[in-house]
C-alpha cells in the first residue's frame, strides 16, 4: 500500500481515547438492547433496559470530551454550522463531519430509549414515562430501536475511519479499525452490561446470553486484529515494537481470559465474577490506547 | 480577476541562508524558535505554526574523502496542492481555496480539531496552542490582495525561490529543467507537476523526493481513499456481529418478550 508520508501527528491523546472508548460501549450498548429486545425472551428485556439505561449517559460523556479537546472548545458548533454562510456544514467524505452529526442524531435515538426503559422498568413513575415504556414493545417502538442501532453501530465503527481517512502511518495503511473498533465496542459493552447486571436478580438472567454473545464479539476483535497487523505490512514494527506490546498484552488478557473462562468455567472458578467483564474494559481501553498513541510517537 | 499563483522553488540555487524564513516571520509576527543546537546547521528542524517556511538541510555521506558531507537544501513550505488533504478533511470549512488557488486557513473559523495536521502528507501544519487553532503559510495572502510579492520570494537573493502566476512559473521550471538536463545533470526533477493535482509550490529536485521528505509521486493520495473501504469493513462486521446476536440471544423455548 502506498504509504510514505511525512506527516505531523495531531497530538490526539486522552480526551481521545476516552471518547473512542465510550462512544463504542455507548453504540454497543443500545445495538445489543435492540437485540435483545428483537430475538431474546421476556426475561430478557430487564438486560435490555440496563443497556438502554447506560447507552444514554455514556454518550453524553462524548461531547464534553470532544469539546475538551478543541483548541477552541467555544467553537465545537462550527462542526454543524458552516460559519460562513451560516447552513448546516456537512462533509461526506470528512468523518469528523458526519461524526458530528451522527453524535446528534444518535443522542436523540438514545435519550428517547433511555426514558422508555427508565419508564418501563418503573425506574420513575411519571406518567408520561410510563407511556414511552409501552411503546418500547410495539413495531414502532421496534422499528425505532432499529434504526437507532444502525446509528449505533455507526458511532462504534467511525472512530477508526476517522483515524484511517487521514495520512498518518499505521491508520491510514489500513482498512480494519472501522471494523476493530466495532468489534471491540460490542464486546465492551456486553461486558458492561454483565458487570451491572451483577446483583440484579432480573437483569442477571441473560448473563449467560451476554456472555456466549460477548465470545462471539471478542473472537471476531481477533481476528480483526490479526487483519489489522497483516494489512500494516511494514509499518507493523511500529505498534508493535518497544514498549507497546506492553498494551498488547493487556488486550491479550482482556481478549483470551473471558475465552477461557467462558469455555473452560473449572479453571476460573476461583476468580469473582466482575474480574472477566473488568478484564475486557481494560483490554477495550488499551486496545485504543495502542492504536492511538504508537502511530503518534 | 485574480489568476492562480504559484511558487517555483529551485533547490540548485538555494545557499541556504535563510533570508526566506526571516521575512516569512518578520512579516507574519511570528513567534522566535528556542535557542538550542539540534546537531546541524538546520536549527529550524521542521514546519509548524511559528515555522512556515523550512529551509531544509538534507546532510547525505559522501563516498568522497574530502567532502565527506553533502548537503542540499530546500526552502520548504505548504504546497498549496490543488487537491489538498488538509481541506479534504477539515470539517468546519476553515480551510478554504482563495481567489489565488491557494489553501488559506481562516483563524477566526477553526477550532482546533487538527484533523487537518494527521492528513497533510508534508507535515506542513502546526498546533498553535495560543490561539488555540492550525496554523500554517497563507501564501502571504494579504500581501497578494494588495500586489505584492510574497515575503519569501521578496527576500531570496538567489532566485531560488521564483513567485508568478502558476502558468508562467511552471513554463520557467521547465526551461531550466532542460537546461540542467542538457548540462549533464539527468538526475534533476520536478516535483509538484502531478502529485495531488498540481501543486502550486513545486521544485527542482537533483534526487528522489523522499531525500527531502516529500513522499513519492505513487505515495501522494488523499484521506478520502479511505472511507469507503473502512465503512465497507465495519459494515460487514455490523453484519457478522447481528449475526452473532441473533444466535446468541435467540429464545430457546422461552416466553416471548
Ligand atoms: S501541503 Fe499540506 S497544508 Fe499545504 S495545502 Fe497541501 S495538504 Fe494542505
Ligand atoms: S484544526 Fe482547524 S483547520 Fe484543521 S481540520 Fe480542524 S477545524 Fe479545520
Amino acid at each position: 500500500m502506498p504509504g510514505e508520508h511525512f506527516v505531523v501527528a495531531p497530538g490526539w491523546a486522552w480526551y481521545i481515547l476516552l471518547y473512542f472508548f465510550f462512544a463504542g460501549i455507548s453504540g454497543g450498548a443500545f445495538v445489543i438492547g435492540t437485540m435483545l429486545r428483537l430475538w431474546g425472551s421476556a426475561a430478557d428485556a430487564a438486560a435490555s433496559r440496563l443497556a438502554f439505561i447506560i447507552s444514554f449517559p455514556l454518550l453524553l460523556l462524548c461531547p464534553i470530551l470532544l469539546t475538551l479537546d478543541l483548541g477552541q472548545p467555544f467553537r465545537f458548533w462550527h462542526m454543524l454550522v458552516d460559519v460562513g454562510t451560516g447552513v448546516p456544514a456537512f462533509k461526506a467524505y470528512s468523518p469528523i463531519s458526519v461524526g458530528s452529526w451522527g453524535l446528534l442524531i444518535f443522542g436523540l435515538f438514545s435519550f428517547v430509549m433511555f426514558l422508555a426503559a427508565v419508564g418501563e422498568g418503573g425506574y420513575l413513575r411519571w406518567r408520561v414515562l410510563a407511556g414511552a415504556g409501552r411503546v418500547m414493545g410495539s413495531a414502532l417502538g421496534k422499528a425505532f430501536m432499529v434504526i437507532g442501532a444502525i446509528v449505533g453501530f455507526f458511532i462504534a465503527s467511525y472512530t477508526g475511519v476517522l483515524l484511517a481517512v487521514s495520512n498518518q502511518p499505521v491508520w491510514s495503511d489500513t482498512w480494519t479499525l472501522g471494523a476493530l473498533f466495532l468489534a471491540s465496542g460490542l464486546s465492551g459493552a456486553a461486558a458492561t452490561i454483565l458487570l451491572l447486571s451483577h446483583g440484579r436478580r432480573d437483569a442477571a438472567v441473560t448473563d449467560g446470553k451476554l456472555m456466549l454473545a460477548d465470545r462471539y464479539f471478542i473472537i471476531l476483535e481477533l481476528v480483526l486484529i490479526a487483519l489489522f497487523l497483516i494489512t500494516l505490512g511494514g509499518v507493523v514494527s511500529k505498534v508493535l515494537g518497544g514498549g507497546w506490546i506492553l498494551l498488547w498484552l493487556v488486550v491479550l488478557i482482556g481478549t483470551l481470559v473471558p475465552l477461557v473462562a467462558e469455555w473452560r468455567p473449572a479453571l476460573l472458578r476461583q476468580l469473582p465474577p466482575v474480574v472477566v467483564p473488568v478484564l475486557v474494559l481494560v483490554g477495550v481501553l488499551a486496545l485504543r490506547a495502542v492504536i492511538i498513541f504508537s502511530a503518534q510517537a | 480577476m485574480a489568476q492562480p499563483v504559484g511558487f517555483f522553488t529551485d533547490t540548485t540555487l538555494c545557499i541556504g541562508c535563510k533570508a526566506c524564513e526571516v521575512a516569512c516571520k518578520e512579516w507574519n509576527g511570528l513567534p522566535d524558535n528556542p535557542l538550542e543546537f539540534r546537531g546541524s546547521y538546520d536549527n529550524t528542524g521542521q514546519l509548524d505554526h511559528a515555522n512556515w517556511r523550512h529551509v531544509r538541510f538534507v546532510e547525505q555521506t559522501t563516498k568522497s574523502p574530502d567532502k565527506p558531507i553533502a548537503w542540499s537544501m530546500m526552502s520548504d513550505v505548504c504546497k498549496h496542492c490543488a487537491n489538498a488533504s488538509c481541506l479534504e478533511v477539515c470539517p468546519t470549512n476553515a480551510i478554504v481555496r482563495t481567489e489565488f488557488d491557494t489553501v488559506f486557513i481562516q483563524q477566526d473559523v477553526c477550532n482546533g480539531c487538527r484533523d487537518c495536521i494527521s492528513a497533510c502528507p508534508y507535515g506542513v501544519i502546526g498546533f498553535n496552542s495560543n490561539t488555540g487553532t492550525a496554523q500554517k503559510c497563507t501564501f502571504c495572502y494579504d500581501r497578494l490582495q494588495n500586489n505584492l510579492k510574497p515575503a519569501c520570494a521578496t527576500a531570496c537573493p538567489t532566485q531560488s525561490i521564483k513567485f508568478g502566476p502558476l502558468d508562467e512559473m511552471r513554463q520557467t521550471a521547465a526551461t531550466r529543467l532542460a537546461t540542467l538536463h542538457a548540462q549533464g545533470m539527468s538526475e534533476a526533477r520536478i516535483y509538484g507537476d502531478k502529485e495531488y493535482g498540481g501543486l502550486h509550490a513545486f521544485f527542482l529536485l537533483t534526487d528522489k523526493p523522499e531525500t527531502y521528505s516529500l513522499p513519492s509521486t505513487e505515495s501522494a493520495v488523499l484521506p478520502s481513499r479511505n472511507n469507503i473501504p473502512g465503512y465497507l469493513g465495519a459494515v460487514v462486521t455490523a453484519v457478522v456481529a447481528a449475526v452473532a446476536g441473533l444466535i446468541a440471544f435467540r429464545r430457546r423455548g422461552e416466553a416471548k418478550p
